[in-house]
């Protein structure tokens, strides 16, 4: 049922996450059917798909997630750095400080701009000083390109951004923390096409310090930000391999199927 | 007759159904048996004749009713200033009224010739009010019947009617509501005027002095106007408020926290319900709750520790108010928490913050202007909080701030007044004033809760 390319195919790079074996279950239901993914460092993976077939569920399993949700059971292994991120050992808080998430819909807290950014560094206790904290502030609001357009007002409420805005702070906020992988669920379906070029470009700068995941319902999306492309089906991992591949030559009939508009 | 008055609303009202009845046939009967052909379905015919007929009957009985009498104590008036013209008015009403009792040989306070003689006339008055009473309402009742059921045609619009008449009606009953308001708010302001001036006018003196008994000079006819000081009750009221603050806050807050974001879904769907319970208890078994268990108890664990606490407390009182409070505000603070959106805990959760961190960094003060509200209307329930002080705080206008002393409260003073032997004319003037600065705090702390939860609202929706 999963064709899994091998390692060989993928781009030739060290491997950041690795998930064998991934079975997900709502209450009765199974959500995602022995997944095996290979997430690459310093590369963007994009997972596609129809709605329903299971790529949020995937990406909420890496930094753990679904543990807030009761009626959610996870088997199989997911290896972040060679360490299994379910053994009883690994603390979910501190996984999530290394796994940073990014939403579908901006989601800034009712704070100013400043104390959004702030919040991960205050929490994580990352810097020791005013002064260095306002330097993590700016570096990572420039890191997400919203430094120039905020500058001014960095102690107004986040809230009063707009909507493209509203997601790069969200996207400086995850930067902030010093995450090693960035995961974006959808991050550009609330957002018009002037704003998702934006978090686009920035995606493409990201991929030179982190290891960056997206759920994405756009193909244009993925075949332009992306090196690596997952496919799910139906809670299956149907193709997984190098983007330009999938998107070309794919070897799966429903992929092919998919990226060129027939379902889903 | 007296006992026959109360049957002509009966009649009257099985009358409207009968021409409920009789519309709806014949709209039926016009339709010819092509009921989509009618303007308004056969029950809105029925419908306008029932009310229509209903309304005018009642209306004109009610009025018939009022007239009647006041023109009937006139007439009995006039008779009774005829036979002794230079009898007093006070005494000529008394007459009256005890004509009134003798007519339908109910006890009267004294019996003589002029009271007799009015009895008697009293007597055939009522009668023909009585018929008046039967006849009129009745037969104008039935005449609106009758040229309604004249009226129905195939395109009358009944319904329009009908629904026009329905709207007056809920329009009528949303003004009582709001006509009783003013006038509450309306009384309570002139009497608290026209209490000031009997204190000529020192308003510093009931806001500022020291000493309250207002009552202490009544036998000579006349309120004491140097004792009006509500300074010792404005104090017990806060100092009682303060400790039952003290106690429903914490306990309150945390609960809804608990509730809000720890307890699973099982717990949550008995643990809420339960919690909303104790807002069900009358406050009055609060009450003695208070001044049965609570205060003799707080009582012997002062003086095993060497403290000497009154049986009657500020604390107990405080205490037990607190308790009443908690479902309030944690009922109201779990809404507020849990309508933070879920969104907002996942951005914080995904930074890898824990959830204490969220709770306290992202949460709360998400949910403080609605939490602040919560606490306000607290405050403005202890504030108005009546049972439990009463039985437990203590009468005694005493000046302290001492939780372990006896202290009173506005409202306290207020029940002391009005229940007391003093006639209700001199008693009234301290306890209008007294309920009208109540009103006005309770009023101003549920004006900024309100607001508070407006700008709450215009940020989240």
């Amino acid at each position: 049922m999963n064709i899994v390319v091998k390692d060989a195919s993928l781009a030739d790079t060290e491997i950041k996450i690795l998930a064998r074996d991934v079975n997900v279950h709502y209450g009765t239901t199974q959500a995602i059917h022995n997944v095996d993914v290979d997430i690459s460092d310093k590369m963007v993976t994009a997972l596609i798909g129809p709605s329903g077939c299971g790529k949020s569920t995937f990406l909420r399993c890496l930094n753990r997630m679904n543990d807030t949700i009761d009626s959610c059971r996870i088997t199989g292994q997911i290896l972040l750095d060679n360490q299994d991120i379910y053994d009883r050992e690994v603390d979910p808080v501190l996984l999530r400080a290394r796994v940073g998430m990014v939403f579908q819909k901006p989601n800034p807290f009712p704070k100013s701009v400043y104390d959004n950014v702030a919040y991960g560094p205050r929490i994580h206790g990352l810097v020791n000083s005013r002064s260095d904290l306002d330097n993590v502030v700016e570096k990572c609001l420039k890191r997400a390109a919203l430094w120039r357009e905020v500058k001014d007002r960095l102690h107004e409420p986040g809230t009063g951004l707009s909507g493209g805005q509203q997601q790069r702070l969200c996207i400086a906020r995850a930067v902030a923390t010093a995450p090693e992988v960035l995961l974006m669920d959808e991050p550009c379906s609330a957002l018009d096409p002037i704003a998702t070029a934006q978090i686009e470009e920035l995606i493409d700068e990201l991929r030179l310090n982190y290891s960056v995941v997206i759920v994405t319902h756009s193909m244009q999306q993925a075949a332009r930000v992306s090196q690596n492309t997952a496919f799910f089906h139906l809670g299956n991992l149907v193709e997984y391999g190098e983007t330009t591949k999938i998107f070309t030559n794919p070897e799966d009939q429903r992929t092919q199927d998919y990226i060129t508009g027939r379902f889903g | 007759m007296q006992g026959l008055h109360q049957l002509i609303p009966l009649v009257l009202s099985c009358g409207a159904i009968f021409f409920f009845i009789l519309a709806r046939s014949r709209a039926v009967a016009t339709a010819g048996g092509d009921l989509a052909s009618l303007h308004s379905r056969p029950g809105y015919h029925g419908l306008y004749a029932f009310l229509v007929t209903l309304l005018v009957g009642i209306g004109l009985y009610l009025f018939l009713l009022l007239a009647g009498n006041a023109y009937v104590n006139v007439l009995l008036l006039g008779r009774v200033f005829d036979l002794a013209p230079d009898m007093r008015a006070i005494e000529a009403t008394l007459a009256v009224s005890d004509a009134k009792a003798l007519a339908f040989g109910e006890p009267a306070s004294r019996t003589d010739a002029i009271r007799d003689d009015v009895a008697t006339l009293f007597r055939s008055l009522d009668s023909l009010h009585f018929a008046v009473l039967a006849v009129i309402p009745v037969a104008a009742a039935g005449l609106a019947g009758v040229l309604i059921l004249r009226r129905i045609r195939r395109d009358w619009r009944a319904r329009n009617g009908s629904e026009a008449i329905m709207r007056s009606v809920l329009m009528v009953c949303a003004s009582v509501a709001v006509l009783t308001t003013i006038g509450i708010v309306l009384s309570l302001i002139f009497e608290t005027l026209s209490f000031f001036a009997t204190i000529g006018w020192r308003v510093d003196r009931f806001l500022f002095g020291t000493e309250w008994s207002p009552l202490a000079g009544v036998h000579e006819g006349v309120l004491d106007s140097e004792r009006v000081g509500a300074l010792p009750l404005f104090l017990g009221t806060l100092l009682i408020t303060v400790i039952a603050m003290t106690v429903a806050v914490p306990i309150g807050l945390f609960a809804a926290i608990y509730l809000a974001d720890f307890a699973s879904a099982r717990v949550r769907t008995w643990a809420k319900p339960l919690l909303e319970i104790l807002a069900g208890i009358p406050t009055v078994v609060y009450g003695f709750f208070a001044a049965i268990t609570v205060a003799p108890m707080l009582r012997g664990t002062g003086e095993a520790i060497g403290l000497s606490v009154a049986s009657e407390s500020a604390l107990a009182a405080g205490v037990v108010m607190g308790l009443m409070i908690i479902p309030f505000i944690s009922s109201l603070s779990d809404d507020v928490i849990n309508s933070v959106p879920q969104s907002l805990r996942d951005g914080s959760y995904g930074l890898g913050a824990t959830r204490a961190e969220t709770i306290r960094m992202v949460v709360l003060p998400a949910a403080l202007p609605g939490i602040v509200s919560a606490v306000l209307l607290g405050v403005s329930r202890a504030v108005g909080e009546t049972m439990i002080v009463v039985m437990a705080a203590g009468q005694g206008a005493n000046l302290t701030v001492n939780p372990l002393e006896a202290v009173t409260t506005v409202t306290v003073q207020i029940v002391m007044l009005i229940t007391g032997d003093t006639e209700a004319e001199t008693a009234a003037g301290p306890a209008f004033t007294l309920g009208f600065t109540l009103f006005c705090v309770t009023l101003i702390l549920n004006v900024i809760a309100l607001r508070t939860v407006r700008r709450y609202r215009e940020a989240y929706d």
